[in-house]
C-alpha cells in the first residue's frame, strides 16, 4: 500500500495578484480551455445572481446562494471526464448547467416543480442532496461499483465544512479508502455552516488533516482560484483512475452571501471581512488573470455575460410557462411496483 | 424438496440468486470470511469472490449509503444488518434517500436493493439484540417489508425481494433460524411479495401475525376449544388485504399479534384496516396482543415480554365470549 503522507498545508494557488504574487499556469489548458472555464463561471454567477432576484420577485422559492463559489464548482467540474459522475449538495444545484442541463430544469427545482427532476444517468449527475453529507457514501458506492465493473468512471462529491462533522462523511470517507474507490471528496470550506463558524465546528487546524486518518491524501487549495481547483481536482482524478483511490480536497473560500435567501447573516458575520472577500471574489480574479494573459477581451467577457443572461431569461420564461404539475406525479414514481393501497389517504 | 432450517434456506436463496444474476452482491459486517454471525452468508465468498460477498467496515449507514451508489452503478446490493438493533444508523439513509430516490428522479432510476436482518427476541441474547423494529421500516414510503415465518418462505420472500425493482427490507425471526426445520423447494423459489398465507384454517376466530408470532398463534389455536384460523401476513408492505379481510369476514372475530412494543406498532395498522373495511363483519372488538411499551428486557425476563400462546389464547377467548 502506498504511503499516505500528512496532508499538504500550503494552500495551492495558480492565479497571482497582478502585483507581488506572479501568475502561474496549468499545463494542458490552452486558451480555448481557459475561456471555457471563464464562461462556465460566468454562467454560474449569472444563474446565482438572477435566482436571488427571481426569489425577491416571488418567482423561485427559498434558494441556496452560491455566489463566490463558482471557482470551486467550475474548476472541479471541468476537470472531469464526461463519464465521471457528480454528486452535488444543494450548494451545487446548478452544476448541471455545465453539462448541458437547461436553467429551466434547475429553476423548476427551486420552484418546487417536478420538472426540476432529471435522470441522473443522462447527465451523470446525482439528484441534489438536501441533508448534509448523506450523499458522500452514494458517491463512494458509485465509484466503488464502477471500479468493480472494470469501468474507468470516477465520482466527484461536493460538501461543505459543516459536513465534515457528520457521521455520513466519516463513514463515506472510510469506505472510500477501504474500497479504494475512485472518488474525489471536495470540501467547499466556506468557513460557515449557516451561522456556525469553522472554529465552532472543529478543533482540527486544517480540515485536510482529516484525510490522513482515513489513509488518503489531503490537499488544500485556494477556492477562489479556479485554476488551482482545476489542477488539484485533475491530479486527484488521475490518481483515482490509476487505481490509487480517493483524495480529499479542501477548497478554501469565504461565504460572503447569506446561506439561503431566508437567512440574515448580519446577525453573525463580520461585515468588514465580507467586504474584503467580495473585492477579491473568484470571477473578478480570474477575469483579471485572463486579461493579464491577453486571453480575455471586453467583447468576449460581454458575450459570455450576454449569453448567460439570455439563457436565464429563456430559462425562467420556460419554467414559468410550464403547466402546474400533474397531481398524478405524487403517486407515479415512488415505487416501480406500488402497493395496491397507494392512493388511500 | 429438502428439510432445511430457516437460516439455511436464506443461505440457499443467496446462492441461487447470486448464481442466477451476476450483478447481485452481498455486503455487510462479517458476511465474508466468517459467513455471517448466524452463518446466513456462509460459502458465498468462496463461491462468488470477495468482490461479491464483501466484508464491510463496521458502519451500518455506510453500508446502506454505499449500496445506494452501487445501485446507481448497476449493482443489486443485498445488505446485511448484523442485528435489527444495530440497524438503526441505517435508518438515516433509508428515510432520507432509499425510500425517496426513485421518486425524485421522476421514476428514471431504480434502486433494487435489499436489506436483510435478523429480528425479534426469544434467543436469550445480550441487550439490544432482540428488538422488533419493523414499524420504522414499514412506515417509510418507497420501501417494502417482508417477514417470513417458515424456511420455505424465508427462501422465497428473499428471492422475491432481491428480484423486486424497489427497495425491500426482509426481517428474519432469529428465534426461528435453527428450528423448526421445514421443506424448502430446491433451486429457484420465489414467494411473491404481497400475498398472505393461511397458516391454519378455522371458522370461529382469526389470529393474525407475522414472523415468529405465527408459531405462537398456531400454538394458541391448539389451546382453544373454538376453531381458530391463523393468517400469516408474510409481507407487511404491500399488504394482502384481501386474504386478511376474507378471513375476518369468515370468522367475524380477529386477534392481532405482534412482538413489537404496542404503541403505533404494525398491529395497529392491521387493526385499522380491519376496522375500516370489515367492521360490519365483526362480532366483537379486535384485540391486540403485543410487547409492552418498554425497552425489550434483559434475557432473564424476556419471557415476561414476548407474547405467549397463553396470552393469545386468552385474548381469543375474550373475543369469542364477547
Amino acid at each position: 500500500m502506498a504511503q499516505v503522507l500528512p496532508a499538504e498545508h500550503d494552500v495551492r494557488r495558480i492565479i497571482g495578484d497582478g502585483d507581488g504574487v506572479a501568475d502561474g499556469e496549468v499545463e494542458g489548458l490552452d486558451d480555448a480551455a481557459l475561456l471555457d472555464l471563464y464562461r462556465a463561471m460566468v454562467l454560474l454567477r449569472t444563474y446565482d445572481e438572477r435566482s436571488v432576484v427571481y426569489h425577491s420577485q416571488g418567482r423561485v422559492g427559498t434558494y441556496a446562494i452560491f455566489w463566490g463559489h463558482e471557482a470551486i464548482q467550475a474548476g472541479s467540474a471541468l476537470a472531469l471526464a464526461d463519464e465521471d459522475w457528480i454528486f452535488p449538495s444543494y450548494r451545487e444545484s446548478a452544476i448541471g448547467l455545465l453539462r448541458g442541463m437547461t436553467p429551466e430544469t434547475v429553476l423548476s427545482w427551486w420552484r418546487g416543480h417536478p420538472a426540476g427532476w432529471w435522470n441522473p444517468r443522462e447527465f451523470r449527475i446525482a439528484s441534489i442532496t438536501v441533508p448534509i453529507a448523506t450523499h458522500v457514501p452514494h458517491a463512494v458506492g458509485y465509484a466503488w461499483g464502477a471500479r468493480l465493473k472494470g469501468e474507468s468512471a470516477c465520482a466527484l462529491v461536493y460538501f461543505g465544512d459543516g459536513a465534515t462533522s457528520e457521521g455520513a462523511f466519516h463513514e463515506g470517507a472510510n469506505f472510500a479508502a477501504v474500497m479504494r474507490a475512485p472518488v474525489v471528496l471536495l470540501c467547499n470550506n466556506n468557513q460557515w455552516a449557516i451561522s456556525t463558524p469553522l472554529s465552532a465546528q472543529t478543533r482540527a487546524e486544517f480540515l485536510a488533516d482529516k484525510a490522513a486518518g482515513y489513509g488518503m491524501p489531503g490537499v488544500r487549495v485556494d477556492g477562489g482560484d479556479v485554476l488551482a481547483v482545476y489542477q488539484a481536482t485533475s491530479e486527484a482524478l488521475a490518481r483515482a483512475r490509476a487505481g490509487h483511490g480517493p483524495t480529499f480536497v479542501e477548497a478554501l473560500t469565504y461565504r460572503c452571501a447569506p446561506h439561503v435567501t431566508a437567512d440574515d447573516p448580519t446577525a453573525y458575520w463580520d461585515a468588514q471581512r465580507v467586504e474584503r472577500e467580495r473585492e477579491n471574489e473568484c470571477l473578478g480574479r480570474y477575469d483579471r488573470y485572463l486579461r493579464r494573459l491577453g486571453v480575455l477581451s471586453d467583447e468576449l467577457a460581454e458575450d459570455a455575460r450576454d449569453d448567460a443572461l439570455e439563457r436565464m431569461k429563456s430559462g425562467i420564461a420556460a419554467a414559468e410557462a410550464l403547466p402546474p404539475p400533474d397531481p398524478e406525479v405524487v403517486f407515479a414514481s415512488a415505487y416501480v411496483d406500488p402497493p395496491p393501497t397507494l392512493r388511500e389517504g | 424438496m429438502a428439510e432445511k432450517t430457516l437460516v439455511d434456506a436464506v443461505n440457499d436463496a443467496l446462492h441461487v440468486e447470486m448464481e442466477r444474476d451476476a450483478t447481485i452482491m452481498v455486503m455487510g459486517e462479517d458476511v465474508g470470511r466468517a459467513g455471517g454471525v448466524f452463518r446466513a452468508t456462509a460459502g458465498l465468498r468462496d463461491r462468488f469472490g470477495a468482490d461479491r460477498c464483501v466484508d464491510t467496515p463496521l458502519a451500518e449507514a455506510g453500508i446502506l449509503g454505499t449500496a445506494v451508489g452501487l445501485a446507481m452503478a448497476g449493482w443489486r446490493p443485498v445488505c446485511e444488518m448484523q442485528y435489527e438493533s444495530f440497524s438503526y444508523p441505517c435508518l438515516d439513509q433509508l428515510i432520507t434517500h432509499v425510500g425517496r430516490y426513485r421518486w425524485r428522479t421522476g421514476g428514471a432510476m431504480e434502486f433494487p436493493l435489499t436489506i436483510r436482518m435478523p429480528t425479534g427476541g426469544g434467543v436469550r441474547a445480550p441487550e439490544l439484540h432482540e428488538d422488533s423494529p419493523e414499524a420504522y421500516y414499514v412506515h417509510t414510503p418507497g420501501v417494502k417489508v417482508a417477514i417470513p415465518s417458515t424456511p420455505a418462505d424465508a427462501k422465497g420472500l428473499l428471492a422475491a425481494a432481491i428480484r423486486d425493482p424497489d427497495p425491500v427490507v426482509v426481517m428474519e425471526p432469529k428465534v426461528l433460524y435453527r428450528s423448526p426445520r421445514g421443506e424448502v423447494p430446491e433451486g429457484e423459489h420465489v414467494v411473491p411479495l404481497g400475498r398472505a398465507r393461511i397458516a391454519r384454517e378455522g371458522a370461529d376466530v382469526t389470529l393474525v401475525a407475522y414472523g415468529a408470532m405465527v408459531h405462537t398463534c398456531l400454538e394458541a389455536a391448539e389451546l382453544l376449544d373454538a376453531s381458530a384460523e391463523v393468517v400469516d401476513i408474510r409481507t407487511l408492505k404491500p399488504l394482502d388485504e384481501e386474504t386478511l379481510l376474507g378471513s375476518v369476514a369468515k370468522t367475524g372475530r380477529a386477534v392481532v399479534v405482534q412482538e413489537a412494543p404496542r404503541v403505533a406498532g404494525f398491529g395497529a395498522e392491521l387493526v385499522a384496516v380491519i376496522a375500516e373495511k370489515a367492521i360490519l363483519d365483526l362480532q366483537g372488538p379486535i384485540v391486540r396482543v403485543t410487547g409492552y411499551d418498554v425497552p425489550f428486557p434483559y434475557w432473564s425476563l424476556e419471557h415476561e415480554y414476548v407474547p405467549t400462546s397463553e396470552r393469545v389464547a386468552a385474548a381469543a377467548r375474550k373475543v369469542l365470549d364477547y
